[in-house]
């Protein structure tokens, strides 16, 4: 029923597209997984794809804060794409406010922010790209 | 005229039931043509109180009714367990209350969520919370 995220590397980006529901115990193996990468792999930029997801309670709202609070302590910044409207109006109700998270559209957009939030890292000349 | 009828039973004992209830009350939601929002917000609502039995109780169960009047119709969301109960209801349901590593969201979040919400707790004999969301709430 909830199968396993992946998490791709791309440069020195992660991507974790959600594509399935997911049971709590394996959204906290995800975290652990995803920080370990970060860390292992220098990486600066998290982008989780929530598109699927008709859902974001508490338990999973405070999870993915947590990631991006986290990964931000590693330098990498973490952006959330592609949340639906209703769960959107859903999280708002809850009064959850994934703290610490960048938001875009889609991941197209994602992908356009986390090179922005990189370049601006650096004040100083073009360390990268 | 207000009917009613029960559409399923879960049982909560573990991690997966929680994904299956969402499961459950996510196709009986589109089954009667509840809107995306109303879906999602049914969903959430359910997922909060079965973390909530896991968490306290660590099993409970949940009945789904189906209420219908001439002119509109709802679910009525009855999850129970029998563990340690809340000796203070009005704390529980304050928001960023929590006794566990939650958030505080949970009750008072899912009140929010929903038209209709009570709650029934007895220290020592568990407790149950009922929700109520209508199609649509201007007609009751």
């Amino acid at each position: 029923m909830s199968q396993k995220i992946p998490i791709v590397k791309i440069n020195e980006n992660l991507i974790v597209p959600f594509i399935s529901d997911i049971d709590d115990r394996s959204a906290l193996e995800l975290q652990s997984e995803l920080l370990q990468r970060i860390f292992d792999s220098k990486i600066t930029g998290v982008l989780i794809d929530l598109t699927i997801l008709d859902m974001v309670d508490s338990f999973l709202g405070r999870l993915i804060s947590d990631i991006a609070l986290s990964s931000s302590i590693l330098d990498a910044n973490t952006v959330v794409v592609g949340i639906q409207p209703a769960v959107a109006i859903t999280l708002v109700e809850l009064g959850l406010e994934l703290e610490g998270t960048f938001s875009a559209l889609n991941m197209e957009e994602g992908i356009k922010v986390i090179n922005e939030l990189r370049r601006s890292r650096y004040d100083f000349g073009d360390i990268d790209e | 005229m207000s009917r009613q009828e029960i559409l399923q039973n879960i049982q909560i004992e573990n991690n997966i039931d929680l994904v299956k209830a969402r499961q459950v009350v996510r196709t009986i939601a589109k089954d009667l043509n509840f809107n995306i929002v109303n879906q999602t917000k049914l969903i959430t609502a359910v997922s909060e109180l079965t973390r909530n039995v896991l968490i306290y109780s660590g099993k409970g169960k949940i009945v789904i009714e189906l209420l219908e009047t001439d002119i509109n119709k709802g679910l009525r969301i009855t999850v129970t367990d029998d563990g340690p109960g809340i000796p203070d209801i009005d704390l529980a349901i304050t928001d960023g209350y929590s006794t566990s590593k939650g958030l505080g969201k949970g009750l008072s979040g899912t009140k929010r969520l929903m038209d209709d919400f009570s709650i029934q707790s007895e220290v020592g004999k568990g407790t149950e919370v009922v929700i109520i969301k209508w199609m649509d709430p201007s007609k009751l």
